[in-house]
């Protein structure tokens, strides 16, 4: 298998990375971001670049990649301009889409890492989409417009291209010790938000399951949509009380404008599509993904557990995150030169 | 009040595998787990792996519908009373309710504040203790506190999905109201008179979850609050299905007369199930047969209405 990895910048990028260099079936690894990779590799070839399609279509041609892994898609509106992320998931998108559709690609799988904010949140959705379930009501934040485009894209890849097997993972709304989500942001405030008088109830996969999954969808040949979220769901109320922190209130009417005081102090910035989040919650079924063979490692409750304990680890002795920086002359010394032993 | 043995308990249906991979990758497919905690005990099944391992880390009850058996019992405890002694309702055929699996309970509707919905829901419970989810409207979903009590309290929006999931999947008793608020916005004098049930969509998802529809008779709601006047223009005004004037208004003020229901009589007849012959899980079916046992089911909870109101000596005695 010769992987392509967007976004191996991203945690993800690099943690899939890690994941598929331990394979055998693996033989070449290329890695393709604007940032360098957050965890030391071994055999991933790095290419800092952005997904022109220019670029991707040589590195698809020259490479001969035959399974393209597409995490880099930013679900997270408040670390990017709107610009920066229509740029980044739509036009990224389209670019390596189309390099992958190209005449002479050897591309035969895609996998893209999407999210359930397609979905949207609103009071008259059911309680738990399928896959095939519609939103209720247009989308109304650009990060929901911009990934509803994305899989449109997808989907039109995947009607003009039927030797290629495309799956889609829906990812709901992630926690690990080494994620920054906008869930994992709000829980780590001394004080939470909360929409006055709601109490959602919200699903969440651990970052193990995102992994997982994505490693699952490459390795094995499961095209189509799925969504990815652990079993159950948990009131917001509770998902403090395991967390161990004190909600405070935001007021229900006008809560957009009872929030921009916190965004521009830069204390928490609540995106809208969060906002919504807090208010009706969201569930989706992952039945599904179960069904093609995947087994989940932590339910809803246990992924909050995770994480609180990760939480109370990190106050006690600071933080852990890997202190990594990549270094070009020292990697490529290792990949390519002749000095470096062998056993191929 | 005596338990009421049923008699009529079938095996949950059966689950159809659905294939809904494009391709199917593995020909060995996992079983599918059901999503719902039922409170432990309500229920003499084994719970799922995923319940017994997030047992130790939950710290509420709160079930996978919002459903919290702590508030429930609470509100039973706070309105037991009320069902006991001010509304003294009492059952019949209360051995039609299987013990185990879905079934969709549809019962007629009334009062501008329905009063019926919290008596049948507290009943089945009591009596049976059987969960009961009840369908409401999606405006209860976006009411700040009273719109989460309501959920905790066993409130569900009447989205097709969430009535299908919860009968299909997790085999729950589900309370829904056809007439919607086309029966409880129904004058005095029209009281009794069953509208018709709409596009009878509770058919379709019966049919499709494979499980009976159970039709309740109510007696009591009707009077409990008489609605003598609606304003369709305020209604229109402040958003509402109508705006009602009832007789506890005019008694007891605007605010308290949307709370004190007069202490009419409650009966509450449970007919015998509906089951339809007919494949579940299917893409479509067929609309006159959806209509015509709709109607069916209309006209049989209307005879029971009509027979039960021929050996109703007093409103507020029975």
């Amino acid at each position: 298998m010769r992987v392509l990895i967007t976004g191996l910048g991203t945690y993800w990028g690099s943690r899939l990375a890690q994941h598929l260099e331990a394979r055998d079936d693996v033989e070449v690894i290329v890695g393709l971001d604007t940032h360098a990779p957050r965890l030391p590799l071994e055999r991933t070839e790095f290419v800092r670049a952005d997904s022109s399609y220019s670029i991707l279509h040589r590195i698809v041609q020259a490479t001969e990649i035959d399974t393209v892994l597409h995490t880099h898609l930013i679900v997270d509106s408040t670390q990017l301009s709107g610009r920066a992320m229509h740029e980044i998931n739509v036009i990224g998108t389209m670019n390596l889409l189309a390099a992958a559709g190209a005449p002479d690609s050897t591309v035969r799988k895609v996998v893209l890492k999407s999210s359930t904010l397609v979905y949207g949140s609103n009071f008259k959705d059911p309680y738990y989409f399928r896959e095939d379930t519609q939103r209720t009501r247009a989308p109304r934040t650009r990060v929901e417009r911009s990934l509803l485009e994305v899989e449109a894209f997808l989907r039109d890849f995947a009607e003009d291209n039927p030797h290629v097997v495309v799956s889609l993972l829906r990812f709901t709304n992630v926690l690990g010790d080494h994620l920054d989500t906008p869930f994992s942001r709000a829980l780590r405030l001394p004080l939470v938000p909360e929409v006055f008088g709601f109490d959602p109830k919200l699903q969440f996969t651990h970052e193990a399951d995102v992994e997982g999954a994505l490693v699952f969808a490459t390795v094995h040949d499961v095209p189509g949509v799925y969504n990815v979220a652990g079993d159950g769901t948990l009131p917001w109320s509770e998902v403090c009380k395991i967390v161990g922190k004190r909600r405070v209130p935001l007021p229900p009417i006008g809560t957009n404008w009872a929030a921009e005081p916190l965004r521009m102090t830069r204390v928490l910035d609540l995106s809208p599509e969060l906002l919504m989040l807090l208010r009706y919650g969201r569930g989706v079924d992952n039945t599904r993904f179960k069904r093609v063979g995947y087994h989940y490692q932590f339910s809803s409750a246990a992924t909050v557990d995770e994480f609180a304990r990760g939480l109370r680890l990190e106050h006690a002795v600071g933080s852990r995150r890997p202190a990594y920086t990549y270094e070009r002359d020292v990697e490529t010394f290792f990949r390519h030169s002749p000095a470096v032993v062998r056993d191929d | 009040m005596t338990r009421f043995p049923s008699s009529v308990s079938d095996e949950p249906p059966e689950r159809p595998v659905i294939d809904l991979t494009e391709h199917a990758a593995r020909a060995d497919l996992l079983p599918v787990r059901p999503a719902v905690p039922m409170p432990t005990h309500l229920q003499d099944r084994a719970s799922s792996p995923a319940d017994r391992d997030d047992a130790g880390v939950r710290e509420g009850d709160v079930d996978a519908w919002g459903r919290s058996e702590r508030v429930r019992s609470l509100t039973r405890a706070i309105y037991d009373p009320v069902y006991r002694f001010w509304f003294r309702a009492e059952w019949e055929g209360l051995e039609n309710i299987p013990e185990r699996g879905g079934a969709l309970l549809v019962a007629n509707h009334a009062a501008a504040v329905p009063s019926d919905a919290p008596v049948i829901m507290h009943g089945i419970e009591k009596e049976l203790s059987r969960a009961v989810y009840g369908l409401a409207e999606y405006l209860f979903r976006t009411l700040p506190v009273v719109g989460t009590l309501w959920s905790r309290a066993g409130g569900v929006p009447a989205h097709p999905d969430n009535a299908y999931r919860l009968l299909h999947d997790d085999h729950q008793l589900v309370l829904v109201f056809p007439e919607g608020s086309k029966g409880t916005g129904k004058l005095y004098r029209d009281r009794y008179k069953l509208h018709r049930f709409g596009r009878a969509g509770f058919v379709e998802i019966a049919m499709r979850a494979g499980v009976p529809v159970i039709p309740i008779a109510v007696v009591g709601a009707e009077e409990s609050m008489p609605m003598l006047w609606k304003s369709g223009r305020l209604a229109k005004l402040l958003n509402l299905p109508y705006f009602p004037i009832t007789a506890n208004q005019l008694l007891f003020g605007p605010v308290l007369g949307a709370f004190a229901y007069f202490p009419a009589k409650f009966r509450l007849r449970v007919l015998p199930p509906v089951r339809f012959d007919l494949p579940p899980d299917q893409e479509r079916y067929s609309r006159s047969r959806v209509m015509d046992e709709a109607d069916s089911i209309r006209e049989h909870i209307q005879g029971a209405l009509y027979d039960m109101l021929r050996t109703r000596r007093s409103v507020w005695f029975g």
